[in-house]
């Protein structure tokens, strides 16, 4: 556990009276990435949630540091302005918000109060990071996800995510509802995003993804825990075997057993 | 639930929530009858025709029924011996901020009216409590012979015009609330665009109630003449009293053949304000009438701007915006009458409902048999911030005959859960994510205000949200 990294400790968390993290650690410092591969089911999407604070889940024991401070007890706005990104599976539609409105209302709250966004600035830096992605300048004006497709929808994550800086991102299944081409472009994005000032955990159920966005680790997850970890060939050996081979050694089911 | 025992509601309404002590060298005292109504004649001066109008006003106010049978029984805490129907300090609007009495001014200061009128409008005037304390109209536009003054100087300087038409749009006995109205009337604006006249600029009024258990009734009429144009906008605030305070206006629109009128209302009431207002335009050949609206606070709104198309190629429009905060009921709506050939009407109702609060459209549009060629849209949305806020829609649409098209629309939606979780993920407070939600879902009416007021709509919307979050 360093300093300067999203760092989940043993972590236990229920939704009602069913368990779905069951002592998970993971560590990843700035600079890397971090790739989670399972089945489905295996808590992969709620682990994302937790950590930014969504409401239905509640954690048991353990804690989630970013930067060595615990975050948990604070509201998911204060996570996300300490800066912890998650690009969402399945971004939410909002009506009637455009998307340049909705980014500069989210700088706009991490400036102290009383201080106003320079508008100027925040248009030259917003299509800069637009012609950086591909995405083009008529998005701007479009309702928050209204009537987007799915492509459509996770470049407007990264684009959020370009334009907000965090120093840790989660990207749950960035991957899902993408064609190849749209994989490839929102792969790019991510990829320039990658630095020494940000650390990502990239969340996936398939392997094709990591073909685009080279992970620095990959770990399998398994019942609400980490059972293996690896590098990137972890994630070729997963997509060529399966899941079974490697529950079955690490996973409860195997230590049982064994 | 009695006007005595209501708790307060704990909205940041602090725009508005301010008062300083007055002394009103004219009170008619509590409660109301003939003799009521005979100081007020006195004190302003009133000619006969205008006395025996009141006098009949007051006799159908008493006739006519609380109408109960269809709207909230909240109507019956109204206490109408507690009201004080008229106090004033006995002013003669004034030309210049300068020349207003201090207590006054600073209220109007405080509220920003000077600064807005130096930055965008053509005139403006200012009332308190019952009368005007300010009417000024910019010089080029006098010049072009409009006239923008209040009713009371109105209906004497310039009776040729104002008689005409007074009490013809909406008859004293139209309902409860109009005569009393007819009854009791002070302030308001009286305004003559004469033909052809484009006004560039808005005409602007400001209504402010600053005494405790008072009565506001103004009196609006406005005539646009053949061709002219015209865009007037009216805000209203008070401060937050621990008992009711009723706020009865009654306006008048004329758009003449080919005319256009534009009317906007941001009223942004105290959660003690009964607000029961009779708003409604005829539009003569090809003329226009259109009913911007906006009803933020107040205890109960009850308001249906009509526009009755008398003219052929007439169009009337409504669009209308109400935030029902917690213990609130915005009961608003429009009333379409097709009267002429080739006539269209279109209405956009956007309601939102926060915590207990309640919002309720009611929509009328009548075509009658003989008409061709007419057309209505009706489109009304409610959105549901909290699972025990409430919308009702009460549409009544007649139409008849041949050739005529109606299309109506409505739904209901909610901010969900995951929405908010959403926008926090990105950075924005609860009450942030709520604002930004709201302001999306009237962003598209919003756009039709002018932009000064578009601003303060937001900022409204904003403070409400704080407000009912937490």
């Amino acid at each position: 556990m360093s300093a300067h990294s999203l760092s989940i400790r043993d972590l236990h968390a229920s939704i009602g009276d069913k368990p779905i993290l069951k002592g998970l650690t993971l560590d990843i410092p700035k600079g890397e990435v971090h790739a989670i591969m399972g089945k489905n089911g295996a808590g992969k999407s709620t682990l994302a949630k937790i950590m930014a604070g969504h409401p239905d889940y509640t954690v048991t024991s353990g804690d989630v540091l970013l930067d060595g401070e615990s975050i948990l007890g604070l509201e998911p706005d204060v996570r996300a302005r300490l800066g912890l990104f998650l690009a969402f599976q399945y971004p939410m539609e909002i009506p009637g918000v455009t998307i340049a409105n909705f980014i500069r209302a989210a700088l706009q709250a991490r400036l102290p109060e009383g201080e106003e966004l320079e508008a100027t600035d925040y248009y030259a830096k917003l299509y800069a990071k637009m012609d950086a992605l591909s995405v083009p300048r008529n998005f701007t004006s479009r309702s928050v996800n209204e009537g987007f497709s799915g492509g459509e929808k996770k470049r407007c994550e990264i684009l959020q995510m370009a334009m907000l800086e965090p120093s840790y991102a989660v990207l749950d299944e960035t991957d899902s509802g993408l064609d190849i081409d749209a994989l490839k472009i929102v792969s790019a994005g991510v990829n320039a995003l990658r630095g020494p000032n940000i650390g990502m955990l990239v969340i996936t159920h398939y392997q094709r993804l990591l073909d685009y966005i080279v992970p620095d680790k990959v770990h399998v997850m398994s019942e609400g825990r980490i059972i293996h970890s690896g590098d990137k060939d972890l994630a070729l050996k997963l997509e060529a075997e399966g899941y079974d081979w490697v529950e079955k050694q690490f996973g409860e089911s195997g230590i049982k057993a064994a | 639930m009695s006007t005595e025992t209501k708790p307060d509601i704990e909205i940041d309404r602090s725009v508005g929530d301010f008062r300083y002590e007055m002394d009103y060298a004219f009170d008619a005292g509590v409660g109301l009858n003939e003799a009521t109504i005979d100081y007020i004649s006195d004190v302003k001066g009133d000619p006969d025709w205008v006395r025996a109008f009141r006098k009949e006003g007051y006799r159908k106010f008493l006739e006519k029924p609380m109408p109960t049978h269809w709207a909230t029984k909240d109507l019956e805490n109204i206490v109408f011996e507690n009201i004080r129907y008229y106090l004033s300090q006995g002013q003669v609007p004034k030309r210049t901020w300068d020349e207003v009495p201090d207590d006054i001014k600073k209220t109007f200061e405080r509220l920003g009216i000077p600064e807005q009128e130096r930055k965008f409008l053509a005139g403006v005037e200012a009332q308190f409590d019952s009368e005007a304390a300010y009417s000024n109209i910019k010089a080029a536009v006098g010049e072009q012979g409009v006239i923008f003054v209040g009713s009371t100087e109105g209906l004497k300087e310039h009776p040729e015009i104002f008689k005409k038409w007074f009490g013809k749009v909406i008859p004293s006995g139209d309902n409860k609330f109009s005569a009393l109205n007819s009854a009791v009337f002070s302030g308001g604006s009286f305004i003559y665009v004469p033909p052809g006249v484009k006004v560039k600029h808005p005409l602007q009024a400001y209504f402010r109630i600053n005494a405790q258990n008072f009565g506001q009734f103004e009196r609006t009429l406005i005539i646009a003449d053949e061709g002219a144009e015209l865009t007037y906008m009216e805000g209203c605030t008070a401060p937050k009293f621990e008992t009711a305070t009723l706020h009865s206006a009654v306006v008048e629109l004329v758009a003449m053949k080919g005319a256009k009128i534009q009317y906007i209302t941001v009223q942004n009431w105290s959660s003690n304000v009964f607000n029961l207002v009779t708003k409604r335009g005829i539009a003569h050949e090809d003329a226009e009438v259109k009913w911007i609206d906006c009803n933020i606070g107040s205890r109960l709104t009850m308001k249906y701007p009509g526009v009755v198309m008398k003219g052929k190629g007439a169009r009337g429009e409504v669009v209308s915006i109400a935030l029902a905060g917690d213990g609130q009921h915005q009961d608003t709506g429009a009333k379409m009458i097709h009267a002429a050939d080739n006539t269209t009407s279109n209405i956009i109702s956007k309601s939102i409902s926060l915590g207990s609060g309640r919002s309720t459209y009611r929509g009328m549009v009548h075509v009658p048999k003989h008409l061709k060629g007419c057309k209505n849209n009706t489109e009304c949305d409610a959105l549901l911030i909290n699972s025990h806020s409430r919308t009702d829609t009460y549409p009544a649409i007649s139409v008849r005959g041949q050739g005529n098209a109606v299309q109506h629309e409505a739904s209901v939606s909610q901010i969900s859960a995951e929405q908010i979780f959403y926008m926090q993920q990105r950075g924005l407070s609860e009450a942030a994510a709520m604002s930004l939600a709201v302001n999306g879902f009237v962003n598209d009416l919003v756009q039709q205000f002018p932009m000064e007021y578009s601003v303060e709509l937001k900022r409204l919307i904003d403070l409400e949200m704080e407000g009912s979050v937490g």
